[in-house]
């Protein structure tokens, strides 16, 4: 995590996080519980797409692909009556893999802008899935009878535990994350990054660790859609539109791209960001297309990048 | 009975296709000489459509509109050139993707602030909304036959530009090396400016020609700018050639594709599985297209060599 500074901010942002449900309670704001809650699942998708665009320099606008399939899998099992969490969670894991798998397949063979592309182009075609397909509520969504349910285990229709649950995700892929990057496969994946032709010249295959890269984070990111789908239990092809794409990576941006806790501050910054302007105006995006612009031309280590000990590159 | 319905979707194609082609030969330029990912080309084409609606509306003179709204969006394009892509060229592509979003976030909103989010639809004046006689018993609107022509003249005009003019001559030399050009004495920001000019020009005409057949409403220049990024993979980026071929390709196969594959599994699957699978397969065929060509030629049909 480098240096003490980050640590320090790493603990008190998760410490904050933890006493939101309390805090919501005794001043009686349920919403912010929702609002927080909300945020970790965007740090969840952040978290993921950071792994391969961050670490693994793979410029996928097509993250939002996985937050629609996990939360599709999720939705429609409920759909035909399956309300088992495991059931459906399993499926949105699944699922998730075997799409980035294949979108990666095909996009891997490929560099730079084509990439870029044809992510991008993938996810669209998702989402024109999701429209076109009626028993699923098209372009309209459909209403989850329930939230995913794990009999005798807990019961997401309480938000706190739900809000606790999606906490722990989060911590546990941070704890993946942080194996994940400092181990052989992560220093692969980042040496692809900073130079290919070098890396492939040691003798590494990077085509298979560049796609294994693609299918974690896909599949982290079908958890995010799965925890999407039951906190609005609402399903809507919104979820795979490509502005939702956009707003993932700059949430990976804004917070600090190649650090683990980056995303998650992004996704924080961004979301309320987006709570509070979108009170003040409904114009909203005004303000925050040129702001964008600016976090890229200026800011573009990210706000955790600005904290000391940034030149640290062990994230 | 059938084969004119094949000929007018054939038609449909075609016509899509040259739109297409408009917008991708001012992304793939701007990619080729500036090594810019420009999101925002969708925008640029959304303003060429808003700003024909309303000079229509102002002036009711439809071909004042239309000189007028090009005029409009070669400025606009001119100014966010100036303002803000300049300083993205040296950035990578990374950048400029966020930085381009960020200024579809923003035009789509400012067009939300100043017409709405309700969608337009402009009228066409009376030349222009009849119909006419392909072959005997073929009949098409006259509107989407003069978009295919001034598609396929702007095509004819572009070649001629770039392979024989000496702007064309700058615009090849700097997609092949821009250091070497500038080291030759060219302005290549000017040249960079003209380029990209030219190319929200070309979006602003196929926005322009869009709006009598599609809804004009803010957003609509990303739906068409996804299609064009999947023409300019298929084609090659930075290849004009490969841009018309790829949106001939991407076109045909869209609009043929809505119309026939429906009925044609019909006649093999159930009607209510057809009624299903058809619409979901016929809007995800152009991907699944790019994705084979891909398969085989990572590059593209057309590898970007002297455009």
């Amino acid at each position: 995590m480098g240096s003490p500074t980050r640590v320090v901010v790493l603990g008190l942002g998760l410490l904050l996080l933890a006493g939101v449900p309390p805090a919501a309670a005794v001043f009686n704001q349920p919403f912010y519980v929702d609002l927080f809650r909300r945020v970790m699942i965007f740090a969840i998708a952040a978290l993921s797409l950071d792994l391969i665009l961050g670490y693994g320099g793979m410029v996928s606008f097509g993250h939002a692909a996985y937050l629609g399939v996990g939360a599709y899998a999720v939705g429609v099992l409920m759909h035909h009556g399956i309300h088992n969490g495991f059931v459906q969670w399993t499926l949105a894991v699944v699922a998730s893999t075997l799409v980035a798998l294949a979108i990666g397949a095909v996009s891997i063979r490929t560099s730079g802008v084509y990439f870029i592309m044809i992510t991008l182009a993938f996810t669209q075609m998702l989402y024109y899935l999701g429209i076109s397909v009626e028993e699923y509520g098209g372009d309209d969504g459909m209403r989850l009878a329930t939230r995913s349910q794990f009999p005798g285990l807990m019961d997401l229709k309480n938000p706190t535990v739900f809000y606790y649950l999606v906490l722990g995700v989060l911590l546990m892929f941070l704890y993946i994350g942080h194996r994940l990057v400092n181990a052989r496969f992560g220093m692969v994946i980042r040496a692809a990054k900073s130079n290919e032709p070098r890396a492939r010249a040691i003798g590494f295959s990077l085509y298979r660790y560049k796609l294994t890269a693609f299918a974690i984070a896909g599949a982290m990111c079908g958890v995010a859609g799965a925890l999407l789908v039951n906190q609005t239990e609402y399903l809507t092809p919104e979820f795979m539109h490509w502005t939702r794409s956009g707003e993932i990576m700059f949430m990976v941006i804004l917070g600090g791209m190649g650090t683990l806790v980056g995303p998650i501050i992004g996704a924080a910054v961004f979301l309320l960001l987006e709570d509070v302007l979108s009170a003040w105006t409904v114009h909203w995006q005004i303000i925050l297309g040129p702001f964008l612009i600016l976090v890229v031309l200026f800011a573009k280590r990210g706000l955790f990048g600005l904290l000391p000990g940034a030149a640290s590159r062990n994230g | 009975m059938t084969l004119f319905l094949v000929l007018e979707q054939g038609l449909n194609g075609l016509q899509f296709g040259v739109m297409l082609f408009l917008m991708a030969a001012g992304l793939t330029l701007v990619f080729g000489i500036m090594n810019l990912v420009n999101l925002a080309h969708g925008s640029l084409y959304m303003v060429g459509a808003y700003l024909a609606t309303m000079f229509v509306q102002l002036t009711g003179a439809f071909v004042l509109a239309v000189v007028l709204a090009l005029a409009g969006t070669l400025l606009v394009g001119v100014v966010v050139e100036l303002v803000a892509l300049r300083t993205l060229y040296e950035r990578d592509h990374l950048d400029q993707v966020l930085a381009t979003f960020g200024l579809i976030l923003f035009f789509n909103e400012l067009i939300a602030i100043l017409w709405g989010r309700a969608a337009l639809y402009s009228s066409l004046p009376a030349w222009l909304s009849g119909h006419i006689q392909v072959l005997p018993g073929v009949r098409y609107p006259v509107y989407r036959a003069l978009v295919i022509l001034v598609g396929l003249a702007v095509a004819a005009l572009l070649w001629v530009v770039v392979s024989r003019t000496r702007l064309g001559m700058l615009v090849r030399a700097g997609a092949s090396n821009r250091t070497m050009v500038a080291a030759l004495g060219v302005n290549i920001r000017l040249l960079y400016t003209v380029v990209f000019g030219f190319g929200a020009a070309l979006a602003g005409l196929a926005g322009l020609m869009a709006g009598p057949i599609y809804a004009v409403q803010p957003g609509m220049g990303e739906q068409i700018l996804i299609q064009v990024f999947v023409v300019i993979v298929i084609g090659g980026i930075g290849s004009i050639r490969g841009a018309l071929v790829g949106s001939v390709i991407v076109g045909m196969v869209d609009t043929l594709g809505r119309a026939f594959l429906k009925p044609m599994l019909a006649t093999f699957l159930s009607p209510s599985a057809a009624d299903t699978a058809g619409p979901a397969l016929a809007s995800m065929l152009i991907y699944m297209l790019m994705a084979a060509v891909l398969a085989f030629r990572p590059q593209g049909l057309f590898p970007a060599r002297g455009i």
